[in-house]
Protein backbone atom coordinates (compact mmCIF):
# COMPACT_ATOMS: atom_id res chain seq x y z
CA UNK A 1 0.00 0.00 0.00
CA UNK A 2 1.51 3.09 -0.74
CA UNK A 3 0.56 6.17 0.45
CA UNK A 4 1.11 9.50 -0.29
CA UNK A 5 3.01 11.83 2.38
CA UNK A 6 1.53 14.88 2.36
CA UNK A 7 -2.43 13.02 3.12
CA UNK A 8 -0.65 11.18 5.58
CA UNK A 9 1.12 14.49 7.34
CA UNK A 10 -2.07 16.11 6.79
CA UNK A 11 -3.87 13.57 8.59
CA UNK A 12 -2.16 13.43 11.53
CA UNK A 13 -2.38 17.10 11.86
CA UNK A 14 -5.92 16.28 11.56
CA UNK A 15 -5.91 13.75 14.06
CA UNK A 16 -3.68 15.98 16.64
CA UNK A 17 -6.91 18.36 16.29
CA UNK A 18 -8.98 16.06 16.87
CA UNK A 19 -7.21 14.98 19.99
CA UNK A 20 -7.37 18.26 21.68
CA UNK A 21 -10.86 18.37 21.20
CA UNK A 22 -11.04 14.80 22.81
CA UNK A 23 -9.93 16.01 26.30
CA UNK A 24 -11.18 19.40 25.78
CA UNK A 25 -14.69 18.83 28.15
CA UNK A 26 -12.63 17.00 30.91
CA UNK A 27 -9.94 19.31 31.11
CA UNK A 28 -12.10 22.40 30.92
CA UNK A 29 -13.99 20.85 34.01
CA UNK A 30 -10.80 20.05 35.58
CA UNK A 31 -9.45 23.41 35.31
CA UNK A 32 -12.56 25.24 36.17
CA UNK A 33 -13.68 23.52 39.56
CA UNK A 34 -10.23 21.85 40.80
CA UNK A 35 -7.33 23.70 39.14
CA UNK A 36 -8.84 27.10 39.35
CA UNK A 37 -9.78 26.60 43.04
CA UNK A 38 -6.42 25.02 43.87
CA UNK A 39 -4.21 28.43 42.66
CA UNK A 40 -6.26 30.51 43.71
CA UNK A 41 -6.60 28.93 46.95
CA UNK A 42 -2.30 29.19 47.36
CA UNK A 43 -2.66 32.69 45.99
CA UNK A 44 -5.59 33.58 48.36
CA UNK A 45 -2.85 32.50 51.24
CA UNK A 46 -1.26 35.30 50.95
CA UNK A 47 -3.68 38.06 51.43
CA UNK A 48 -6.07 38.97 53.47
CA UNK A 49 -9.63 38.79 52.30
CA UNK A 50 -13.13 38.47 54.03
CA UNK A 51 -15.24 38.18 50.49
CA UNK A 52 -16.60 42.23 50.87
CA UNK A 53 -13.73 44.57 50.69
CA UNK A 54 -10.58 44.78 48.83
CA UNK A 55 -7.76 42.05 49.57
CA UNK A 56 -4.58 42.90 51.34
CA UNK A 57 -1.40 41.30 50.61
CA UNK A 58 -0.24 40.28 53.84
CA UNK A 59 2.85 37.97 52.52
CA UNK A 60 3.18 35.11 54.74
CA UNK A 61 1.17 36.68 58.10
CA UNK A 62 -1.16 33.65 57.47
CA UNK A 63 1.35 30.83 58.06
CA UNK A 64 3.08 32.97 60.52
CA UNK A 65 -0.69 33.32 62.38
CA UNK A 66 -1.05 29.53 61.99
CA UNK A 67 2.25 29.05 64.05
CA UNK A 68 2.56 31.69 66.18
CA UNK A 69 -1.29 32.72 67.27
CA UNK A 70 -4.29 30.20 66.87
CA UNK A 71 -3.53 27.60 69.54
CA UNK A 72 -6.84 25.72 68.65
CA UNK A 73 -4.84 25.53 64.76
CA UNK A 74 -2.35 22.78 66.99
CA UNK A 75 -5.66 20.89 69.07
CA UNK A 76 -7.13 20.48 64.99
CA UNK A 77 -3.80 19.43 63.35
CA UNK A 78 -3.09 16.72 66.18
CA UNK A 79 -6.43 15.47 65.45
CA UNK A 80 -5.78 15.48 61.73
CA UNK A 81 -1.98 14.38 62.42
CA UNK A 82 -4.17 10.81 64.78
CA UNK A 83 -7.12 10.67 62.67
CA UNK A 84 -4.63 10.65 59.71
CA UNK A 85 -1.97 7.93 60.63
CA UNK A 86 -4.28 5.46 62.25
CA UNK A 87 -7.40 5.36 59.01
CA UNK A 88 -4.36 6.50 56.15
CA UNK A 89 -1.58 4.01 56.89
CA UNK A 90 -3.01 1.80 59.72
CA UNK A 91 -6.65 1.22 57.07
CA UNK A 92 -4.20 0.78 54.00
CA UNK A 93 -2.04 -2.38 56.08
CA UNK A 94 -5.86 -3.26 56.73
CA UNK A 95 -6.86 -3.13 53.53
CA UNK A 96 -3.56 -4.81 52.01
CA UNK A 97 -3.48 -7.77 54.98
CA UNK A 98 -7.63 -8.41 54.55
CA UNK A 99 -7.03 -8.61 50.75
CA UNK A 100 -3.74 -10.95 50.92
CA UNK A 101 -6.02 -13.01 53.40
CA UNK A 102 -8.97 -13.69 51.37
CA UNK A 103 -6.96 -14.05 47.86
CA UNK A 104 -6.59 -17.75 48.87
CA UNK A 105 -9.87 -18.72 48.79
CA UNK A 106 -11.83 -20.34 46.28
CA UNK A 107 -13.45 -17.67 43.65
CA UNK A 108 -16.77 -18.07 45.02
CA UNK A 109 -15.71 -17.29 48.76
CA UNK A 110 -13.22 -14.81 47.50
CA UNK A 111 -15.98 -12.88 45.79
CA UNK A 112 -18.19 -13.15 48.94
CA UNK A 113 -15.91 -11.87 51.38
CA UNK A 114 -15.04 -9.23 48.52
CA UNK A 115 -18.68 -7.92 49.31
CA UNK A 116 -18.80 -7.79 52.93
CA UNK A 117 -15.52 -6.12 53.37
CA UNK A 118 -16.87 -3.83 50.69
CA UNK A 119 -20.39 -2.89 51.27
CA UNK A 120 -19.43 -0.13 54.13
CA UNK A 121 -17.96 2.06 51.78
CA UNK A 122 -20.30 1.26 48.98
CA UNK A 123 -22.49 2.53 51.30
CA UNK A 124 -22.35 6.13 51.95
CA UNK A 125 -25.40 7.19 53.92
CA UNK A 126 -24.27 4.61 57.06
CA UNK A 127 -23.65 6.56 59.44
CA UNK A 128 -27.37 6.96 60.61
CA UNK A 129 -26.70 3.25 61.77
CA UNK A 130 -23.94 4.75 64.05
CA UNK A 131 -26.02 7.71 65.11
CA UNK A 132 -28.98 5.67 66.47
CA UNK A 133 -26.84 2.57 67.71
CA UNK A 134 -24.88 4.71 69.71
CA UNK A 135 -27.17 7.64 69.93
CA UNK A 136 -26.85 9.11 73.76
CA UNK A 137 -30.59 8.33 74.76
CA UNK A 138 -30.52 5.13 77.87
CA UNK A 139 -33.21 3.35 74.79
CA UNK A 140 -30.47 3.80 72.38
CA UNK A 141 -29.24 -0.18 71.90
CA UNK A 142 -25.79 0.10 72.97
CA UNK A 143 -26.87 2.43 76.07
CA UNK A 144 -29.31 0.09 76.67
CA UNK A 145 -27.05 -3.41 76.46
CA UNK A 146 -24.45 -1.41 78.80
CA UNK A 147 -27.21 -0.75 81.10
CA UNK A 148 -29.17 -4.30 81.03
CA UNK A 149 -26.19 -6.11 82.02
CA UNK A 150 -25.01 -3.75 84.78
CA UNK A 151 -21.95 -2.34 83.16
CA UNK A 152 -23.00 1.35 83.26
CA UNK A 153 -25.99 3.15 85.47
CA UNK A 154 -26.23 6.43 83.44
CA UNK A 155 -26.45 6.32 79.51
CA UNK A 156 -22.99 7.70 77.96
CA UNK A 157 -22.99 10.47 75.79
CA UNK A 158 -20.82 8.07 72.71
CA UNK A 159 -20.13 11.27 70.31
CA UNK A 160 -20.14 13.83 73.43
CA UNK A 161 -17.13 12.24 75.67
CA UNK A 162 -13.84 12.43 74.97
CA UNK A 163 -13.23 9.43 76.56
CA UNK A 164 -14.80 7.13 73.88
CA UNK A 165 -15.49 9.42 71.10
CA UNK A 166 -11.96 9.75 69.52
CA UNK A 167 -11.65 5.69 69.20
CA UNK A 168 -15.65 5.33 67.85
CA UNK A 169 -14.84 7.59 65.38
CA UNK A 170 -11.87 6.01 64.17
CA UNK A 171 -13.45 2.21 64.32
CA UNK A 172 -16.42 3.82 62.24
CA UNK A 173 -13.98 5.13 59.75
CA UNK A 174 -11.86 2.01 59.60
CA UNK A 175 -15.61 -0.24 59.42
CA UNK A 176 -16.25 2.28 55.98
CA UNK A 177 -12.53 1.82 54.76
CA UNK A 178 -12.26 -1.06 52.73
CA UNK A 179 -13.13 0.87 49.48
CA UNK A 180 -11.40 1.66 46.38
CA UNK A 181 -7.76 0.81 47.61
CA UNK A 182 -9.14 -2.55 48.99
CA UNK A 183 -10.21 -3.95 45.76
CA UNK A 184 -7.13 -2.49 43.65
CA UNK A 185 -5.21 -4.85 46.24
CA UNK A 186 -7.74 -8.02 45.44
CA UNK A 187 -7.25 -7.34 41.44
CA UNK A 188 -3.47 -6.56 42.25
CA UNK A 189 -2.82 -9.84 43.83
CA UNK A 190 -4.72 -11.98 41.64
CA UNK A 191 -2.86 -10.81 38.90
CA UNK A 192 0.88 -12.00 40.38
CA UNK A 193 2.09 -14.56 37.86
CA UNK A 194 1.80 -17.73 38.83
CA UNK A 195 5.50 -18.81 37.22
CA UNK A 196 7.15 -16.11 39.84
CA UNK A 197 5.95 -18.44 43.20
CA UNK A 198 6.61 -21.74 41.26
CA UNK A 199 10.43 -19.74 40.31
CA UNK A 200 10.46 -19.01 44.10
CA UNK A 201 10.13 -21.89 45.72
CA UNK A 202 12.93 -23.08 43.66
CA UNK A 203 15.21 -20.27 44.12
CA UNK A 204 14.59 -21.56 48.17
CA UNK A 205 11.69 -19.19 49.56
CA UNK A 206 10.78 -21.30 52.09
CA UNK A 207 7.86 -19.62 54.02
CA UNK A 208 4.69 -17.74 53.17
CA UNK A 209 6.53 -14.78 54.79
CA UNK A 210 9.59 -14.67 52.43
CA UNK A 211 7.52 -14.98 49.08
CA UNK A 212 5.07 -11.78 50.69
CA UNK A 213 8.28 -9.70 50.86
CA UNK A 214 10.07 -10.94 47.79
CA UNK A 215 7.56 -12.08 45.10
CA UNK A 216 3.98 -10.67 45.60
CA UNK A 217 4.52 -7.15 46.99
CA UNK A 218 7.15 -6.41 44.52
CA UNK A 219 5.49 -7.44 41.43
CA UNK A 220 2.75 -5.66 42.78
CA UNK A 221 4.36 -2.53 43.96
CA UNK A 222 2.51 -0.03 41.22
CA UNK A 223 -0.94 -1.08 42.81
CA UNK A 224 0.30 -0.79 46.61
CA UNK A 225 1.34 3.36 45.47
CA UNK A 226 -2.38 3.50 44.07
CA UNK A 227 -4.11 2.41 47.17
CA UNK A 228 -1.92 4.17 49.25
CA UNK A 229 -2.45 7.64 47.19
CA UNK A 230 -6.83 6.70 47.73
CA UNK A 231 -6.46 5.79 51.57
CA UNK A 232 -4.00 8.65 52.67
CA UNK A 233 -6.33 10.96 50.83
CA UNK A 234 -9.73 9.62 52.18
CA UNK A 235 -7.50 9.25 55.61
CA UNK A 236 -7.14 13.62 55.36
CA UNK A 237 -10.65 14.19 54.06
CA UNK A 238 -11.91 13.55 57.19
CA UNK A 239 -14.18 15.35 58.66
CA UNK A 240 -18.08 15.05 57.32
CA UNK A 241 -18.40 12.09 59.32
CA UNK A 242 -17.31 14.06 63.10
CA UNK A 243 -19.37 16.85 62.23
CA UNK A 244 -22.22 14.14 61.75
CA UNK A 245 -22.07 12.48 64.67
CA UNK A 246 -20.38 14.84 67.12
CA UNK A 247 -21.42 18.01 65.78
CA UNK A 248 -19.08 20.90 65.39
CA UNK A 249 -16.79 22.07 67.28
CA UNK A 250 -17.15 18.83 69.13
CA UNK A 251 -16.78 18.74 72.93
CA UNK A 252 -13.50 20.15 73.77
CA UNK A 253 -12.49 19.74 70.40
CA UNK A 254 -11.72 16.38 70.83
CA UNK A 255 -12.64 15.31 67.29
CA UNK A 256 -12.08 18.44 65.35
CA UNK A 257 -9.88 18.39 61.90
CA UNK A 258 -7.89 20.79 59.90
CA UNK A 259 -10.71 20.09 56.80
CA UNK A 260 -13.36 21.22 59.82
CA UNK A 261 -11.25 23.72 60.88
CA UNK A 262 -10.92 24.97 57.55
CA UNK A 263 -14.15 24.93 56.34
CA UNK A 264 -15.45 27.32 59.81
CA UNK A 265 -12.97 29.71 58.97
CA UNK A 266 -13.98 30.31 55.31
CA UNK A 267 -17.38 29.94 55.43
CA UNK A 268 -18.69 31.18 59.27
CA UNK A 269 -15.66 33.82 59.94
CA UNK A 270 -14.87 34.49 56.25
CA UNK A 271 -11.49 34.69 56.51
CA UNK A 272 -10.58 33.50 53.75
CA UNK A 273 -6.78 34.17 53.43
CA UNK A 274 -6.23 32.42 56.55
CA UNK A 275 -8.27 29.18 55.11
CA UNK A 276 -6.79 29.11 52.40
CA UNK A 277 -3.23 29.17 53.85
CA UNK A 278 -4.20 26.24 56.40
CA UNK A 279 -5.52 24.44 53.42
CA UNK A 280 -2.06 24.74 51.50
CA UNK A 281 -0.49 23.43 54.40
CA UNK A 282 -3.05 19.92 54.61
CA UNK A 283 -2.05 19.43 51.12
CA UNK A 284 1.88 20.20 51.77
CA UNK A 285 1.18 17.52 54.67
CA UNK A 286 -0.78 15.27 52.03
CA UNK A 287 1.77 15.65 49.95
CA UNK A 288 4.43 14.57 52.68
CA UNK A 289 3.21 11.31 53.79
CA UNK A 290 2.08 10.23 49.82
CA UNK A 291 6.30 10.94 48.84
CA UNK A 292 6.94 8.82 52.47
CA UNK A 293 4.72 5.76 51.67
CA UNK A 294 6.32 6.03 48.39
CA UNK A 295 9.86 5.67 49.54
CA UNK A 296 8.87 2.96 52.17
CA UNK A 297 7.29 1.33 48.87
CA UNK A 298 10.96 1.21 47.19
CA UNK A 299 12.18 -0.61 50.22
CA UNK A 300 9.47 -3.85 49.08
CA UNK A 301 11.48 -6.65 48.50
CA UNK A 302 14.85 -5.57 49.40
CA UNK A 303 16.88 -8.04 51.52
CA UNK A 304 17.25 -7.56 54.79
CA UNK A 305 20.74 -9.49 55.50
CA UNK B 1 -7.98 -13.06 34.81
CA UNK B 2 -4.79 -15.09 36.29
CA UNK B 3 -5.45 -18.03 38.52
CA UNK B 4 -3.83 -17.11 41.31
CA UNK B 5 -4.91 -20.22 43.49
CA UNK B 6 -3.35 -22.50 40.74
CA UNK B 7 -0.27 -22.49 42.55
CA UNK B 8 1.11 -24.70 45.42
CA UNK B 9 0.89 -23.49 48.66
CA UNK B 10 3.13 -23.27 51.93
CA UNK B 11 1.27 -25.30 54.50
CA UNK B 12 0.43 -23.09 58.02
CA UNK B 13 1.52 -23.45 61.33
CA UNK B 14 -1.62 -24.41 63.94
CA UNK B 15 -0.91 -21.58 65.57
CA UNK B 16 -0.88 -19.31 62.05
CA UNK B 17 -4.45 -20.87 61.27
CA UNK B 18 -5.95 -20.22 64.29
CA UNK B 19 -4.72 -16.58 64.12
CA UNK B 20 -5.48 -16.35 60.51
CA UNK B 21 -9.44 -17.30 60.74
CA UNK B 22 -9.61 -15.34 64.10
CA UNK B 23 -8.59 -12.19 62.22
CA UNK B 24 -10.87 -13.06 58.76
CA UNK B 25 -14.03 -13.50 61.46
CA UNK B 26 -13.16 -10.95 63.91
CA UNK B 27 -12.90 -8.45 60.82
CA UNK B 28 -15.96 -10.14 59.35
CA UNK B 29 -18.17 -9.96 62.48
CA UNK B 30 -17.22 -6.07 62.64
CA UNK B 31 -18.44 -5.35 59.27
CA UNK B 32 -21.29 -7.44 59.59
CA UNK B 33 -22.75 -6.13 62.69
CA UNK B 34 -23.63 -2.33 61.97
CA UNK B 35 -25.22 -3.52 58.93
CA UNK B 36 -27.41 -6.42 60.58
CA UNK B 37 -28.52 -3.98 63.53
CA UNK B 38 -29.75 -1.59 60.78
CA UNK B 39 -31.51 -4.49 58.76
CA UNK B 40 -33.07 -5.71 62.23
CA UNK B 41 -33.86 -2.52 63.47
CA UNK B 42 -36.03 -1.69 60.40
CA UNK B 43 -38.30 -4.90 60.86
CA UNK B 44 -38.57 -4.14 64.77
CA UNK B 45 -42.28 -3.36 65.93
CA UNK B 46 -41.91 -0.15 68.48
CA UNK B 47 -42.55 -2.03 71.27
CA UNK B 48 -39.43 -4.16 70.48
CA UNK B 49 -37.13 -1.05 70.06
CA UNK B 50 -38.19 -0.36 73.77
CA UNK B 51 -37.60 -3.19 75.68
CA UNK B 52 -34.55 -3.99 78.73
CA UNK B 53 -32.66 -5.53 77.37
CA UNK B 54 -32.11 -5.10 74.04
CA UNK B 55 -32.26 -7.77 71.71
CA UNK B 56 -30.16 -8.44 68.96
CA UNK B 57 -32.97 -10.62 66.67
CA UNK B 58 -36.74 -9.49 65.58
CA UNK B 59 -39.55 -11.55 67.30
CA UNK B 60 -42.53 -10.18 65.28
CA UNK B 61 -40.86 -9.14 61.90
CA UNK B 62 -43.03 -6.07 60.21
CA UNK B 63 -42.21 -3.78 57.80
CA UNK B 64 -44.20 -0.81 59.40
CA UNK B 65 -41.50 1.14 59.82
CA UNK B 66 -41.45 0.91 55.71
CA UNK B 67 -44.90 1.76 55.53
CA UNK B 68 -44.86 4.46 57.58
CA UNK B 69 -42.58 6.69 55.56
CA UNK B 70 -44.56 8.37 52.93
CA UNK B 71 -47.03 9.54 55.90
CA UNK B 72 -44.01 10.22 57.50
CA UNK B 73 -42.46 12.44 55.10
CA UNK B 74 -45.99 14.10 53.83
CA UNK B 75 -45.42 17.33 55.74
CA UNK B 76 -42.65 18.05 54.11
CA UNK B 77 -43.00 20.99 51.62
CA UNK B 78 -42.50 19.27 48.21
CA UNK B 79 -43.40 15.02 47.74
CA UNK B 80 -41.41 12.48 48.37
CA UNK B 81 -40.79 11.49 45.03
CA UNK B 82 -39.38 14.96 43.82
CA UNK B 83 -36.04 13.93 46.15
CA UNK B 84 -36.08 10.36 44.71
CA UNK B 85 -36.22 11.85 41.48
CA UNK B 86 -33.44 14.67 42.24
CA UNK B 87 -31.27 12.05 43.74
CA UNK B 88 -31.39 9.50 40.76
CA UNK B 89 -30.94 12.17 38.02
CA UNK B 90 -28.07 13.60 40.02
CA UNK B 91 -26.27 9.98 40.27
CA UNK B 92 -27.38 9.04 36.43
CA UNK B 93 -27.01 12.47 34.68
CA UNK B 94 -23.45 12.81 36.59
CA UNK B 95 -22.41 8.88 35.72
CA UNK B 96 -22.88 9.06 32.16
CA UNK B 97 -21.41 12.91 31.98
CA UNK B 98 -18.33 11.84 33.37
CA UNK B 99 -18.67 8.56 31.44
CA UNK B 100 -17.98 10.38 28.26
CA UNK B 101 -15.54 12.87 29.20
CA UNK B 102 -13.16 11.14 31.25
CA UNK B 103 -12.86 8.33 28.32
CA UNK B 104 -12.56 11.19 25.96
CA UNK B 105 -10.00 12.45 27.79
CA UNK B 106 -8.39 9.14 28.48
CA UNK B 107 -7.79 8.50 25.02
CA UNK B 108 -5.81 11.29 24.08
CA UNK B 109 -3.71 10.14 27.45
CA UNK B 110 -3.18 7.06 26.80
CA UNK B 111 -2.94 6.54 22.93
CA UNK B 112 -1.97 10.63 21.38
CA UNK B 113 1.36 12.40 21.33
CA UNK B 114 0.26 15.82 21.17
CA UNK B 115 1.69 18.59 23.64
CA UNK B 116 0.13 18.71 27.00
CA UNK B 117 -1.47 15.47 27.40
CA UNK B 118 1.62 14.15 29.45
CA UNK B 119 1.56 17.23 31.52
CA UNK B 120 -2.03 17.25 32.12
CA UNK B 121 -2.14 13.70 33.39
CA UNK B 122 1.04 14.29 35.68
CA UNK B 123 -1.10 16.97 36.81
CA UNK B 124 -4.42 14.68 37.22
CA UNK B 125 -2.33 11.97 39.00
CA UNK B 126 -0.86 14.58 41.29
CA UNK B 127 -4.90 15.99 41.93
CA UNK B 128 -5.97 12.75 43.16
CA UNK B 129 -4.58 13.55 46.14
CA UNK B 130 -5.83 16.64 46.57
CA UNK B 131 -8.86 17.51 49.21
CA UNK B 132 -11.32 18.90 47.52
CA UNK B 133 -13.11 18.90 51.10
CA UNK B 134 -11.75 22.36 51.10
CA UNK B 135 -12.38 24.17 48.09
CA UNK B 136 -15.70 25.07 49.27
CA UNK B 137 -15.64 28.64 48.69
CA UNK B 138 -13.11 29.10 45.80
CA UNK B 139 -15.57 26.85 43.83
CA UNK B 140 -18.36 28.76 45.18
CA UNK B 141 -17.16 31.85 44.00
CA UNK B 142 -16.76 30.38 40.23
CA UNK B 143 -20.68 28.84 40.22
CA UNK B 144 -21.73 32.20 41.09
CA UNK B 145 -20.15 33.67 38.87
CA UNK B 146 -21.09 31.60 35.90
CA UNK B 147 -24.93 31.99 37.59
CA UNK B 148 -25.02 28.16 38.35
CA UNK B 149 -25.94 28.64 42.26
CA UNK B 150 -28.96 26.51 43.37
CA UNK B 151 -29.55 24.95 40.21
CA UNK B 152 -28.96 21.14 39.19
CA UNK B 153 -25.49 22.06 38.02
CA UNK B 154 -24.11 22.24 41.40
CA UNK B 155 -24.23 19.07 41.47
CA UNK B 156 -23.07 17.91 38.30
CA UNK B 157 -20.45 19.98 36.85
CA UNK B 158 -17.74 19.92 39.58
CA UNK B 159 -18.58 15.99 39.70
CA UNK B 160 -17.26 15.78 36.18
CA UNK B 161 -13.79 16.10 36.26
CA UNK B 162 -13.37 13.18 38.45
CA UNK B 163 -9.45 12.26 38.78
CA UNK B 164 -9.71 8.72 39.72
CA UNK B 165 -12.24 7.92 37.10
CA UNK B 166 -10.30 9.31 34.58
CA UNK B 167 -6.88 7.51 35.75
CA UNK B 168 -8.33 4.39 36.00
CA UNK B 169 -9.96 4.71 32.69
CA UNK B 170 -6.01 5.72 31.49
CA UNK B 171 -4.07 2.52 33.17
CA UNK B 172 -6.95 0.09 31.39
CA UNK B 173 -6.43 1.67 28.22
CA UNK B 174 -2.54 1.61 28.04
CA UNK B 175 -3.23 -2.08 29.51
CA UNK B 176 -5.93 -3.47 27.52
CA UNK B 177 -6.03 -1.45 24.07
CA UNK B 178 -3.17 -2.80 21.60
CA UNK B 179 -1.88 0.04 19.31
CA UNK B 180 -1.83 -1.93 16.78
CA UNK B 181 -5.39 -2.30 16.62
CA UNK B 182 -5.66 1.49 16.05
CA UNK B 183 -3.35 1.23 13.69
CA UNK B 184 -5.15 -0.65 11.57
CA UNK B 185 -8.26 1.11 11.71
CA UNK B 186 -6.22 4.34 11.07
CA UNK B 187 -5.20 2.71 7.37
CA UNK B 188 -8.97 1.74 6.83
CA UNK B 189 -9.28 5.40 7.20
CA UNK B 190 -10.73 5.67 10.89
CA UNK B 191 -10.27 9.46 12.02
CA UNK B 192 -10.09 9.43 16.07
CA UNK B 193 -14.05 9.99 16.87
CA UNK B 194 -14.28 6.48 15.02
CA UNK B 195 -11.17 5.01 16.35
CA UNK B 196 -12.65 6.20 19.56
CA UNK B 197 -15.88 4.52 19.37
CA UNK B 198 -15.75 1.55 17.10
CA UNK B 199 -12.41 0.20 18.78
CA UNK B 200 -11.64 1.85 22.63
CA UNK B 201 -15.09 1.62 23.53
CA UNK B 202 -16.00 -1.88 23.13
CA UNK B 203 -13.03 -3.13 25.01
CA UNK B 204 -12.97 -0.01 27.77
CA UNK B 205 -16.56 -1.80 28.80
CA UNK B 206 -14.98 -2.94 31.88
CA UNK B 207 -13.31 0.08 32.90
CA UNK B 208 -16.55 1.89 32.17
CA UNK B 209 -18.48 -0.32 34.36
CA UNK B 210 -16.26 0.42 37.29
CA UNK B 211 -16.58 4.23 36.53
CA UNK B 212 -20.55 3.86 36.59
CA UNK B 213 -20.31 2.02 39.71
CA UNK B 214 -17.52 5.01 41.55
CA UNK B 215 -19.92 7.43 40.13
CA UNK B 216 -23.46 6.09 40.91
CA UNK B 217 -21.67 5.42 44.13
CA UNK B 218 -20.41 9.00 44.93
CA UNK B 219 -23.58 10.96 43.66
CA UNK B 220 -26.56 8.96 45.05
CA UNK B 221 -24.88 9.56 48.88
CA UNK B 222 -24.84 13.55 47.75
CA UNK B 223 -26.26 16.10 50.36
CA UNK B 224 -26.71 19.79 49.42
CA UNK B 225 -24.23 21.93 50.09
CA UNK B 226 -24.65 25.61 50.67
CA UNK B 227 -24.91 25.95 47.28
CA UNK B 228 -28.53 24.70 47.33
CA UNK B 229 -31.43 26.76 48.44
CA UNK B 230 -34.83 25.33 47.08
CA UNK B 231 -35.87 22.58 48.72
CA UNK B 232 -37.43 21.09 44.92
CA UNK B 233 -33.58 20.85 44.30
CA UNK B 234 -32.47 18.91 47.21
CA UNK B 235 -31.89 14.57 47.42
CA UNK B 236 -33.02 12.00 49.32
CA UNK B 237 -30.24 11.28 51.99
CA UNK B 238 -30.96 15.21 52.68
CA UNK B 239 -34.91 14.06 53.60
CA UNK B 240 -32.74 11.18 55.68
CA UNK B 241 -31.89 13.60 57.90
CA UNK B 242 -35.17 14.46 59.52
CA UNK B 243 -36.25 11.53 60.02
CA UNK B 244 -33.51 10.79 61.67
CA UNK B 245 -34.08 13.89 64.11
CA UNK B 246 -37.17 12.15 65.32
CA UNK B 247 -35.13 10.34 67.76
CA UNK B 248 -35.44 6.85 69.53
CA UNK B 249 -39.11 6.21 68.91
CA UNK B 250 -38.23 6.86 65.19
CA UNK B 251 -35.42 4.75 65.08
CA UNK B 252 -36.94 1.86 63.04
CA UNK B 253 -37.59 4.05 60.33
CA UNK B 254 -34.39 5.79 60.29
CA UNK B 255 -33.22 2.62 59.61
CA UNK B 256 -35.57 1.96 56.93
CA UNK B 257 -34.78 4.11 54.80
CA UNK B 258 -31.09 3.85 56.10
CA UNK B 259 -32.04 0.36 53.76
CA UNK B 260 -33.41 1.82 50.55
CA UNK B 261 -30.73 3.94 50.59
CA UNK B 262 -28.36 1.42 50.96
CA UNK B 263 -30.01 -1.02 47.97
CA UNK B 264 -29.12 0.69 44.97
CA UNK B 265 -25.63 0.91 45.13
CA UNK B 266 -25.40 -2.57 46.33
CA UNK B 267 -27.30 -3.70 43.05
CA UNK B 268 -25.16 -1.72 40.86
CA UNK B 269 -21.99 -3.26 42.86
CA UNK B 270 -23.09 -6.88 42.19
CA UNK B 271 -23.76 -6.06 38.54
CA UNK B 272 -20.49 -4.54 37.91
CA UNK B 273 -18.36 -6.52 40.18
CA UNK B 274 -16.43 -8.53 37.80
CA UNK B 275 -15.50 -5.80 35.84
CA UNK B 276 -14.32 -3.91 38.78
CA UNK B 277 -11.98 -6.77 39.88
CA UNK B 278 -10.93 -6.62 36.19
CA UNK B 279 -10.21 -2.85 36.11
CA UNK B 280 -8.54 -2.30 39.59
CA UNK B 281 -5.63 -5.03 38.36
CA UNK B 282 -4.55 -2.54 35.77
CA UNK B 283 -5.11 0.78 38.55
CA UNK B 284 -0.81 0.77 39.47
CA UNK B 285 0.78 3.99 39.97
CA UNK B 286 4.42 4.01 37.74
CA UNK B 287 7.06 6.07 39.36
Amino acid sequence: MKKSPSLTKKRLVKDDISFYLFMAPFMLAFFLFTVIPIVSSMVLSFFDYDMVSTPIFVGFENYIRMFTADDLFFTVLANSLSFGILVGPGGYLLAFLLAWMINEFPRVIRVFLTFIFYVPSLVGNALYIFQIMFSGDSYAYINNLLISFGFITEPIQWFQNPEYNFVLIVAIQLWSSMGVSFLANIAGLQNVNTELYEAGAIDGIRTRWHELWYITMPSMKTILLFSAVMQIQTAFSMGALQTTLAGYPSVNNSLDTLVQYIGDIGTTRYEMGYAAALSVFLFAIIIIFRYLIGGLLNLIGKSDR
Amino acid sequence: MAKGSQYRKFTRTTAGNIGYFTILILFGLFTVFPLFYCIITSLKPLDELLIFPPRFWVARPTFDNYKVLPALLSNLEIPLSRYVFNSLFIAIATTIVSIIAGSMAAFTFSKSKIKGAKFSFTLITTMMLYNHATLGVPQYLIFSTMGIIDTYWVYILPAIPSTVNCFLMKQFMDASVNDSLLEAARIDGAGVGGMYWKIVMPIMKPAIMTVLLFSFQAMWSVVPGGTIFSEELKTLPYVMSSVAAGGIARSGSSMAITVILMLPPILVFVVTQSNVLETMGSSGIKE
